[in-house]
């Protein structure tokens, strides 16, 4: 059955646990409200809050769940200590509850069963399950070695199974944050500087005089500390400068907004790095003490000039001397930020490399106003035998390629998994945690191919996502509000401890990662890592180790360290930067060892042709990738993306406002659901742009199903990036079918 | 005493984190809003802005909602808050006509509702729920009667607006440009 991995509904089951959602349904309508709360007369009553920190996305931040006498969680408040939040959640965290509250949750475990010779899905007790799933485990242990399991993970619950599949002897662990992500940037800043800008990122935006925005768009990608700082900074009267095709939010507070052509950002960062050097506007007391490679650089970028990028990016050579001054004018006091999902076109490494160059030339890194030093705290691991040494790791899939990948990369994972005559190392069982493959991963054949062949597939979620439908066994998870996870302990100004513990009971059949990993963990005789009854024990060990205990959490939720190094660079001090000499580095040895590129070189991008537009997508600030589609609290704010489509384009193919659109790619994909046009004059006429995470082709998920397009599916083509493996993904282009396409309905 | 708010527009991100900050800490039925965000689009690409605004009840000194209502449902509060005694309220809707600022919606269980500057919280000297949960701070609260507040000195300092002044129903929201 293995080899035809059918896709299952899980709404054409009929599952039972409906009386339990019927209750929800009343209390989200709020007719157990008391009358008094809504006249505001009196403050309605709660029997507790409970710390927890947030789950929507990874920002994390603190936060205090609000529980009514009759357990139900009513508000999400933002934790005051925690700097990541400052008491202020974003609209996702403070919509958190919808997460909680929402009908269409996983409730049982489900098993997938032949039922007169069709496939489908059983509820199962978690026993049942759990003996399926370890005894799977150890089938493919035996046959390939443990090695042959693989974890797809993002979040909090990552950690349980990354340590379950440890002590299993497996290191296959993934996730789609470093590939499809920040992999370039973090790469690209650990090449120049010798580490990455971390996450939360290390910059200093409130105190900046100067911010650049390169495809980055602080306030629709709702990253707590950094929408609060730029707003701090705007007080303040920062320049900022954003480049974007597309009037962002931020492109609309901002003093320059440089509407680029798009794929020509590398253009526009030679050409500022040229102005910086022939105008001689650098920082040049930082670059002599700190940097190393500057006149290879500066011969590099020679003729790198304003007018040649102007051909390129549309941008005129005066605005790019301007700018340019002004970020000369604030240095140190700047940040040319780093981004944050930057797989883009295939050469993202070089680009980000770009960005850190003209940092270092700015005299950014270490200053305030720039990118600071990070401290962290350092949480003893709770005891457990040391784990087997695998035979082999996810580096052994890279087969020669992407040299400086510091990550696993889920592509090469997912192709190692498909088997192949001869083939060394092959993944025969993956376990999917809190990660949507089917909407996060581009290359959907690819992707199929991997899953049809799998001999187990086990996905824990809270929700019926679509990857659900392709699990052997489903695993029901409980929301971040009803369980223990790991600490939080936050690397960044100030070293932060954050508890997240279960503000209720969790509903229906669901449990916690920690228990789903324990229980499997055991069945595998794996019991010696788990050396507890219930994670608060690994807790309160690991917060006793540091004088701290849980009973004190629990009260505090949050709590900060006196940092023990300095936070910026002394001018004084002999400071060394993380790289092999010391010094950062313009001129890349390691680039050119491994046989690429040693300073940053433009290369031309495809363009669409006529007729076609480059698909561009990204964020909105109530929703956070394809996760938050179906929380009714945040759909409302939401409902579904629409095509921004620039009122040129709108002329051209006589289309209207809200009018439905289906969206065709440049290889004949068409998209699954119609999409609304939204006419503005925010975006190119060469571009057009999507909210990411909408268009759920899951019927269970009921509110979410059919509504928007799902960019990932139209993302065929991707840029592989040489150095790490990044998927390039701006390099699709679409066109508009009025008229819905004739093709077999999808579910 | 007079509570008026002034929202900074250079701020504002459009989030909406006000709105659902407002549903959870008021029972707001899921579907209907006490506050919104409003976008205002202006110019041609590529000389384009964009105003964001958080709207809401502004809590006119001079109420056309308060003036209509047969039954006294609608009514002032200290510091010139409206406020709906939803027990009074027989659901007619005619201060939904009313108000120019299409502020108020019909509550599933019969009754009109609308923003009630978090009352129950600003007795216990906190801010509304939006203002305390706004990520960039944009939006302010206090006592207009208060020279020392901050409110009257953002509203000092700045340059601001209300929005259809020519209703002449005196609003007490402002909007920071």
């Amino acid at each position: 059955m293995h080899s035809r991995r059918k896709f299952i509904k899980i709404s054409s089951l009929g599952l039972g646990a409906t009386a339990l959602v019927g209750g929800m349904a009343k209390w989200v309508v709020g007719s157990s409200s008391p009358k008094n709360i809504s006249i505001g007369s009196q403050s309605p009553v709660f029997a507790k809050k409970v710390p927890t920190y947030c789950e929507v996305c990874f920002w994390k931040c603190a936060g205090w769940a609000y529980v009514t006498p009759d357990n139900q969680i009513q508000k999400i408040i933002g934790n005051a200590d925690d700097p990541q939040c400052n008491g202020r959640l974003c609209p996702r965290g403070t919509g958190g509850v919808g997460m909680f509250s929402d009908p269409d949750r996983l409730k049982t475990p489900l098993m997938r069963v032949i039922k007169n010779g069709e496939q489908t899905y059983r509820e199962a007790s978690w026993d049942e399950a759990l003996d399926f799933i370890s005894n799977k485990m150890k089938e493919i242990a035996e046959k390939h070695g443990p090695e042959s399991m693989a974890l797809f993970n993002h979040g909090s619950s990552g950690k349980h199974f990354t340590q379950l599949l440890n002590a299993f002897g497996s290191n296959n662990v993934t996730a789609p944050s470093f590939a499809q992500c920040r992999g370039p940037r973090d790469t690209g800043f650990e090449l120049t500087f010798g580490e990455s800008v971390s996450s939360p990122e290390v910059t200093d935006i409130r105190d900046t005089r100067c911010m650049v925005l390169i495809g980055s768009h602080i306030g629709e990608n709702m990253h707590n500390g950094q929408v609060q700082e730029m707003s701090e900074a705007i007080d303040k009267g920062a320049v900022i400068i954003t480049v974007d095709p597309r009037l962002s939010t931020a492109a609309s507070k901002s003093k320059y907004w440089l509407p680029i052509k798009p794929s020509t950002d590398l253009a526009l960062l030679l050409s500022w790095i040229h102005v910086l050097i022939y105008d001689d506007i650098y920082n040049k007391e930082y670059v002599a003490k700190y940097a190393e490679g500057y006149n290879e650089l500066k011969d590099h970028v020679k003729d790198y000039t304003p007018e040649w990028a102007y051909g390129i990016t549309t941008i005129k050579p005066e605005q790019i001397r301007q700018t340019a001054r002004e970020m000369a004018n604030a240095s140190p006091a700047v940040i040319i930020h780093p981004g944050r999902h930057t797989t883009w076109y295939g050469d993202d490494v070089q680009r980000s490399r770009a960005i850190a160059i003209l940092n270092a030339l700015l005299g950014s890194w270490g200053s305030r106003g720039g990118i600071f030093l990070k401290e962290g705290f350092k949480i003893p691991e709770f005891p457990h035998p040391v784990y087997p040494k695998p035979s082999w790791s996810w580096q052994d899939t890279l087969n020669g390629r992407y040299p400086l990948a510091k990550e696993s990369i889920t592509n090469t994972i997912i192709e190692a998994s498909i088997p192949e005559e001869g083939k060394e190392h092959q993944i025969k069982g993956w376990i999917v945690s809190g990660t949507n493959l089917i909407v996060s991963i581009p290359l959907k054949e690819q992707l199929m191919k991997a899953i049809q062949s799998l001999e187990l597939l086990v996905v824990v979620d809270t929700m019926p996502m679509e990857i659900t439908g392709y699990a052997d066994v489903v695993l029901p998870e409980c929301t971040y509000l009803e369980r223990y996870d790991d600490l939080r302990a936050t690397a960044h100004r100030e070293p932060t401890l954050c508890l997240r513990m279960p503000a209720v009971e969790p509903l229906y059949e669901t449990k916690p990662a920690w228990w789903i990993a324990k229980q499997i963990g055991e069945r595998l005789g794996l019991s010696a890592y788990y050396n507890y009854k219930n994670f608060s024990e690994v807790l309160d060990w690991q917060l006793k180790q540091v004088g701290l205990s849980l009973s004190e959490m629990e009260r505090v939720g949050t709590k900060k360290f006196a940092r023990k190094t300095p936070v910026y660079i002394d001018p004084n001090s002999d400071y060394q930067f993380k790289t092999a000499s010391g010094k950062i580095h313009f001129y890349s040895k390691e680039l050119e060892e491994a046989g690429f590129d040693p300073m940053p070189k433009y290369t031309a991008h495809d363009q669409p042709e006529e007729g076609f537009y480059r698909l561009i997508y990204g964020r909105a600030p109530m929703h956070t990738f394809s996760r938050t589609a179906n929380n009714r609290n945040l759909v409302a704010l939401m409902p579904e993306n629409a095509v921004w489509v620039n009122p040129q384009v709108v002329e051209l193919w006589g289309l209207k406002k809200d009018q439905h659109v289906w969206l065709k790619n440049q290889d004949g994909i068409v998209s699954n659901f119609s999409v609304k046009v939204r006419v503005t004059e925010r975006i190119r006429w060469d571009s057009v742009y999507i909210v990411h995470g909408f268009g759920h082709h899951h019927k269970p998920l009921t509110y979410a199903f059919g509504r928007g397009v799902n960019d990932t599916e139209l993302i065929s083509k991707i840029s592989v990036d040489p150095i790490m493996g990044g998927t390039g993904m701006r390099g699709n282009f679409v066109t508009f079918i009025k008229d819905q396409p004739k093709k077999e309905a999808k579910s | 005493m007079r509570y008026v708010m002034a929202i900074d527009t250079r701020k504002c991100v459009g989030c909406s984190d006000c709105v659902v900050a407002c549903q959870t800490e008021n029972n707001v039925p899921v579907g209907f809003c006490r506050d919104w965000v409003v976008e205002v689009v202006d110019g041609t690409y590529p000389n384009v802005s964009i105003e964001l605004r958080s709207e809401r009840c502004n809590h006119c000194a001079n109420s056309p909602c308060v003036r209509c209502c047969p039954t006294g449902a609608s009514h002032f509060e200290e510091g010139g808050i409206v406020l709906v005694e939803h027990n009074k309220c027989i659901g007619c809707g005619a201060c939904i006509q009313a108000c120019p600022y299409d502020a108020r919606y019909s509550h599933p269980e019969g009754y009109v509702d609308k923003c009630t500057f978090c009352i129950h919280r600003v007795r216990e000297g906190k801010d509304p729920a939006c203002v305390s949960v706004c990520p960039t701070s944009c939006m302010n609260f206090g006592d207009l009667d208060d020279p020392n507040s901050k409110i009257v000195n953002v509203l000092k300092n700045r340059k601001f607006k209300s929005l259809a002044p020519e209703a002449g129903t005196k609003p007490q929201i402002f909007y920071l440009v």
